[in-house]
């Protein structure tokens, strides 16, 4: 998996012109650890440091984030989003006006307020001298200590955010990704004939004759879609073929999966690599691990092992 | 400062709850405390001072019904009621957006927004005077009122700073508590909320333009004034709560009208005592705040009652006892003109027990209950479900539709002797009530045949 990652960073690099170093947990370190593992890489140049939690998207506002933190000049500054029920996550309360945070409140019972942490962050270095080198979380640790010591701010995230851990919410979230893009580069998306709202398509995918792709639909590299799909508010990974007459919608086909002909998936069915469906079968909210070969009906959502 | 009202009424679709009440009348013409669920509302705009026009607005097709209420209403109130129709149900928000020019039209610098399925006192001057107090007259104010933390759930929740009452948070029927203070479905807004929802409709436009076009029924005007504008105003310094320590109660079932009756029933104490029953010599025996249609003739024997005591609570056999204690603050005992169509019975306390009840041809389209077993007890919900509380196969088979209803009652009458008696309440049809047949209940449906329904009176002696 390591190989995978790291060759996919070296592609990134070459790509933005950036430095990309890793740093590998031998064990699982938490939240706040990993950061004193890679100490010596965040504190060499003693300016600070992002970090972000990686199963989260949003616009990643960076640049409003740093000039925050320079501004209030305290020690972190961290991005909270609001959200409409408080009680399911750990809240941030804060100072109205300076965004100083006073505390966090895990599920709160009243209402104190409805800013929950987005898990983006910026550190001056000298955050590290809170954090030992052990299994730490630094949401339960390391951030209500140095709100204690008036170090931590809250800056409120603009536009949307969504935590993408689960399936069903990294559809919803790939739905934002894309309605972001339709406000920002619109020319990154796809359009023509039978292409429906906001479509992403790698340039190597073919689409067949007569298809309908879309509303938010992502299609990767060298995808092959046969004639007469229909696809909706789908992500389908790279290689994978989608045979002709096929329909699914809120689905994400895993890497060189093959889906048959006239088959209905629907309802977050998850295809795990290199996954087979055969023809003419409904998928109703299936999870299919990697490497199967799908010769029946799954009527009620599970887990195909 | 010219003032307007709009009055949410809906339309046929959105009434399923009030069936079957709402085949016959739409739902907010239904009478409440013996007048239309809406004209509590219009008479509450009609007392604001400098408030010009009312308007309903709902996608009903225009009826006489509808009609004929505005004509008798703006006659009552001295004060113009139009009726604008949207072409389609445009939710809280779209309606108003839609016919933003009419509400603004004459100069309008604030409007009252109503939804007519609530039931309140309608504080609504206390609305523009803490608007005035909170110093920004450009605010929007929310009425709320507070529920229990699981009753919250069921509507919209309103967060709110304890100072200033402005509202911070606000989220439509959340699954986890939010907030005790609820939202009552009043506002008092002033025009520049417009721009907020219109700023909505074109991002829904936008949105459905990249939609597929055979979702048709998808509209970008479709908009909630809940979801869509208030959690968005909420923590911008716009939008603030007025709380409310009056009655306040949704009406979204059948059932939930007979809460609302017993409120406006109490109001009507102070504010209408003429509205209410009087004891009179020779006439029935009223308790409590009653309203009886001029119309209604009730016998002298009868007793009209607002309270559901039960002597023998807990003994009525297959009624437990909390639902029976429960009962005796319940609804008021209300009647009306058999051509309203709307009956409650009830019981009274006393060794004699007041019954009403309907009967209905075959085909009625609530599922009736045949045959039912001894004993049947009270139903604290007449109106949901109870219906079909009573309907003995034998009675079935007799029934000869009537043209006219007249009024019914339940009656306690001490001193009559023991076993059975029977009043029959004029004119209902003369079908000798048999003694097998009779059993004791409470709690009637409303028919919705009634050019084919009676309702008979009959008392018998609790079990």
């Amino acid at each position: 998996m390591s190989d995978a990652l790291e060759a996919a960073m070296r592609e990134q690099e070459q790509r933005l012109g950036i430095r990309i170093s890793m740093s590998h947990e031998k064990e699982p370190l938490g939240t706040a650890g990993p950061l004193a593992l890679a100490r010596d890489l965040l504190a060499e140049d003693g300016e600070p440091f992002f970090v972000l939690n990686s199963d989260v998207i949003c616009e990643f506002p960076f640049a409003a984030l740093a000039s925050f933190h320079r501004q209030h000049g305290g020690e972190g500054s961290l991005v909270v989003t609001r959200v409409e029920e408080p009680a399911k996550y750990g809240v941030v309360v804060c100072e109205a006006d300076t965004g100083r945070i006073c505390r966090f409140v895990e599920k709160p019972r009243v209402f104190v307020s409805n800013k929950i942490n987005a898990g983006l962050y910026i550190f001056n270095p000298g955050i590290l001298q809170r954090i030992q080198l052990r299994p730490t979380s630094i949401e339960k640790e390391i951030f209500p200590a140095m709100a204690q010591d008036g170090q931590l701010y809250a800056m409120e995230l603009q536009g949307f955010w969504m935590d993408i851990g689960q399936p069903k919410d990294f559809l919803t979230g790939m739905c934002m990704y894309l309605q972001a893009l339709r406000a920002q580069h619109p020319e990154k998306l796809h359009s023509g004939p039978g292409v429906v709202g906001n479509v992403l398509v790698d340039p190597s995918a073919k689409i067949g004759a007569n298809c309908v792709i879309g509303p938010n639909v992502t299609i990767g590299a060298g995808v092959v879609v046969e004639d007469g799909v229909r696809i909706k508010r789908c992500t389908v990974l790279e290689g994978a073929r989608i045979r002709s007459h096929s329909w699914l919608e809120s689905c994400i086909v895993g890497w060189s999966c093959s889906v048959g002909q006239w088959v209905r998936m629907e309802n977050v069915t998850v295809l795990g690599e290199d996954v087979i469906v055969n023809d003419e079968l409904y998928l109703n909210g299936a999870n299919v691990l990697p490497h199967k070969s799908i010769a029946e009906s799954v009527p009620e959502p599970r887990i195909i092992m | 400062m010219p003032l307007k009202a709009v009055i949410l009424i809906g339309g046929p679709q959105k009434g399923t709850r009030f069936r079957p009440l709402s085949f016959e009348v739409p739902k907010p013409l239904f009478p409440v405390a013996g007048v239309p669920m809406v004209q509590h509302h219009i008479e509450a705009c009609a007392k604001v001072p400098g408030l010009k026009e009312i308007l309903l607005m709902g996608f009903y097709q225009p009826n006489e019904a509808l009609s004929r209420f505005l004509v008798s209403a703006q006659q009552e109130f001295k004060i113009p009621i139009r009726y604008l129709q949207e072409y389609a149900a445009l939710g809280t928000g779209g309606g108003i957006y839609h016919f933003r020019d009419q509400i603004l039209a004459g100069g309008a610098e604030a409007f009252f927004v109503l939804n007519a399925d609530v039931c309140s006192e309608f504080p609504l001057q206390e609305m523009l005077e803490f608007r005035q107090q909170h110093g920004d007259v450009h605010s929007f104010v929310i009425l709320g009122t507070t529920a229990n933390r699981t009753q919250a759930l069921n509507y919209g929740c309103i967060v709110a700073n304890t100072d200033t009452q402005e509202v911070q948070h606000y989220v439509e029927k959340p699954s986890t508590f939010v907030s005790e203070i609820i939202n009552c479905g009043i506002y008092l807004f002033t025009p520049a909320i417009f721009q907020h929802i219109g700023e909505v409709f074109q991002r829904n436009q936008q949105e459905l333009a990249l939609e597929e076009s055979s979702n048709g029924w998808q509209r970008a005007e479709v908009i909630r004034l809940e979801q869509d504008v208030f959690t968005a105003l909420a923590g911008r310094g716009k939008l603030y709560v007025y709380k409310t320590d009056g009655f306040w109660s949704q009406i979204k079932s059948a059932g939930s009208a007979i809460y609302a009756s017993r409120l406006y029933l109490n109001q009507y104490s102070k504010s209408h005592p003429e509205r209410l029953a009087q004891n009179k010599p020779g006439g029935p025996v009223i308790r409590g705040n009653v309203y009886i249609h001029p119309t209604a003739s009730i016998d002298s024997t009868a007793v009209v009652s607002a309270g559901w005591g039960c002597p023998r609570a807990g003994r009525c056999s297959g009624v437990p006892r909390a639902s029976l204690s429960s009962l005796s603050s319940s609804p008021p005992f209300l009647l009306t003109a058999g051509s309203q169509r709307l009956h409650w019975g009830g019981c009274d306390s006393g060794r004699w027990r007041a019954c009403a009840r309907v009967h209905r041809p075959a085909r009625c389209l609530t599922p009736c209950k045949q045959g039912l077993p001894e004993g049947v007890g009270v139903n604290p919900h007449p109106l949901q479900g109870g219906s079909s509380s009573l309907h003995s196969p034998l009675l079935h088979s007799r029934i000869t539709p009537v043209s006219s209803i007249p009024l019914w009652a339940g009656t306690a009458q001490s001193g009559a002797g023991p076993g059975l008696k029977e009043h029959q309440a004029t004119p209902t049809p003369t079908i000798p009530m048999p003694r097998s047949t009779v059993r004791p209940f409470s709690g009637m449906g409303a028919s919705h045949h009634p050019s084919q329904s009676w309702v008979s009176l009959c008392c018998v002696e609790w079990p």
